[in-house]
């Protein structure tokens, strides 16, 4: 079934930095896939976007966790001319959600993740960490909105994101957006956009490594980390390859 | 037989003279230090010598004659044939005069040029192992020889970690992050021992160093560098290393020129008299 809304604009926060001629041609949307842990559970989701260059991959993930449920997600977003993924996750009491995601925009592409983390119960606890690459002419973009709502005591939400722009060109948007209506949170955010490593970058060369490697290497590990505590081994080394062969690319 | 020929050398940074006509030579089996005051142009010399982007050479030649580089593992030898007609421009055909300034950093590298740093850097997220296989693997590469093994690559570096006294956990750290200053200085000789140089480059090797780590850079320089077909080009401000690492020759670099040239005696009298006394008399 579709969902029957009329196409987004740059006035709507959430498609602020999207590529709207792209969201046109995959309009409407597909209805989202749903997540619901049950009371105490615990789960894990992997979801790597690598569609074919030009193609347009908008998905919304919905995710419910029920009191003492936990969820730990891991996001490789690199596919396509627009690549979106928007995830839509309510914490009950006690609650717990990771999320550890790679951007990686190359070329001409629209990378965006967009997250809504909503504390609907006390004690919850949510930890996003994102991490950004953006080569060429290439946008990558986390808008990360955090809410807590009025009995949510003792919140406590963190949200890292970590930018690096390969070129001129390239372009990071980080939108953190926290709407706080408890008193007593432990809300973190962090946001910065860097560039390589110029000193490194000589000093590899000055050993013999070739500058196109010694790129590779560097990007490696700005994301290094993200994908170390995957439950599934080979779910783990495609995560690792696939992200390694568009840096290769990108060096 | 010259190894380095350093000839009437002027380079700029940012715009501004550093270098002004400074002429060196080194012939193979030789040690020579430079010494100089700060802002003589000690570091600005090895970087452009490294090839340090933003260092740039407005003037003069540098001509750069590796002995063959016969490879750490005999039987990875250039084999018949290609080695003998061709060698890849990184590499040189052996006993070759090289442009320095015609190759890229890490070419130069390949073609058997150690750069060692008075800072060296931090890498976060790489190992000195992931780091200095790459480096050794891609100067094999350039020079047309088979790459190295993961275990024999680890069997040479803990030969070597071993040789300059550091621990071989240290190496599966990343690259110099935490590091105290003498351990960054130590790693800086271990990855000289590993990628076999020809010609070594120390920028102020020393500082940072207390006397048991002086002892033992000392002697590794003198280990990996000590040879017939090797020579090294110490830059320092003091005196002190010279005592563990003996030069051939001290030269005193002065705005940018070598102002004076002599054996280990300059070094002595530039402790006793300093530069002002050394360089007027």
């Amino acid at each position: 079934m579709s969902v029957l809304a009329p196409l987004p604009t740059r006035k709507d926060e959430t498609w602020r930095y999207s590529d709207l001629d792209a969201v046109a041609r995959a309009w409407p949307l597909i209805e989202p896939d749903r997540f619901n842990i049950a009371a105490g559970d615990s789960a894990h989701h992997a979801i790597l976007q690598d569609a074919a260059s030009g193609d347009v991959a908008i998905r919304d993930f919905v995710i419910e966790l029920q009191a003492g449920a936990s969820f730990a997600l891991h996001l490789l977003d690199m596919g396509g001319a627009l690549g979106r993924i928007t995830l839509d996750v309510t914490l009950h009491e006690g609650a717990r959600f990771d999320l550890e995601a790679a951007l990686l925009a190359s070329g001409e592409q629209t990378i965006e993740l967009v997250t809504r983390v909503t504390h609907a119960e006390p004690n919850a606890v949510s930890r996003q960490t994102v991490r950004a690459i953006a080569g060429g002419k290439a946008t990558a973009s986390y808008l990360g909105q955090v809410r807590v709502a009025r009995d949510a005591q003792k919140t406590d939400a963190a949200q890292s994101f970590k930018a690096m722009l390969l070129g001129r060109g390239a372009t990071a948007n980080a939108k953190p957006e926290l709407e706080i209506f408890a008193d007593d949170v432990k809300c973190a955010h962090g946001a910065s956009v860097g560039e390589l490593d110029k000193a490194a970058l000589f000093y590899m060369a000055s050993r013999g490594v070739d500058p196109a490697r010694a790129k590779t290497l560097l990007l490696q590990a700005f994301i290094a980390g993200l994908f170390d505590d995957m439950a599934d081994e080979s779910e783990r080394a495609r995560f690792e390859n696939t992200a390694l062969a568009k840096l290769e690319a990108m060096g | 037989m010259k190894m380095l020929n350093i000839s009437n050398l002027h380079a700029e940074v940012d715009g501004k003279p550093i270098l002004k006509g400074l002429s060196l030579t080194l012939n193979a089996g030789e040690v020579h230090a430079i010494m100089g005051p700060n802002g003589a142009g000690k570091s600005t010399l090895a970087y452009t010598l490294g090839g340090r982007p933003g260092y740039e050479v407005k003037g003069g030649t540098v001509t750069f004659t590796p002995p063959r580089h016969a490879g750490l593992d005999p039987a990875s030898r250039f084999s018949s044939g290609a080695a003998e007609g061709s060698g890849t421009p990184a590499q040189g055909r052996g006993d070759e005069e090289i442009n320095l300034f015609a190759l890229a950093p890490h070419e130069r590298a390949a073609a058997g040029l150690f750069l060692g740093f008075q800072y060296p850097v931090e890498i976060p997220g790489v190992s000195n192992v992931q780091f200095l296989r790459e480096a050794l693997n891609s100067q094999r590469k350039a020079r047309g020889e088979e790459p190295l093994s993961a275990a024999d690559f680890l069997r040479l570096a803990r030969e070597k970690a071993g040789l300059l006294g550091l621990d071989m956990e240290m190496l599966k750290r990343p690259v110099n992050v935490g590091f105290s200053g003498g351990e960054k200085k130590r790693a800086e000789m271990v990855q000289m021992a590993i990628l076999n140089p020809r010609l070594a480059i120390l920028d102020e090797t020393d500082s940072g160093l207390d006397i048991d780590a002086l002892k033992t850079v000392g002697a590794g320089i003198n280990a990996i560098m000590r040879a017939p077909d090797k020579a090294v080009l110490l830059i320092t401000h003091y005196q002190r290393l010279l005592d563990y690492v003996q030069p051939d020759f001290v030269h005193i670099l002065a705005d940018g020129r070598i102002v004076k040239s002599g054996g280990p005696e300059l070094a002595q009298a530039l402790e006793r008299e300093g530069y002002a006394e050394v360089i007027a008399a």
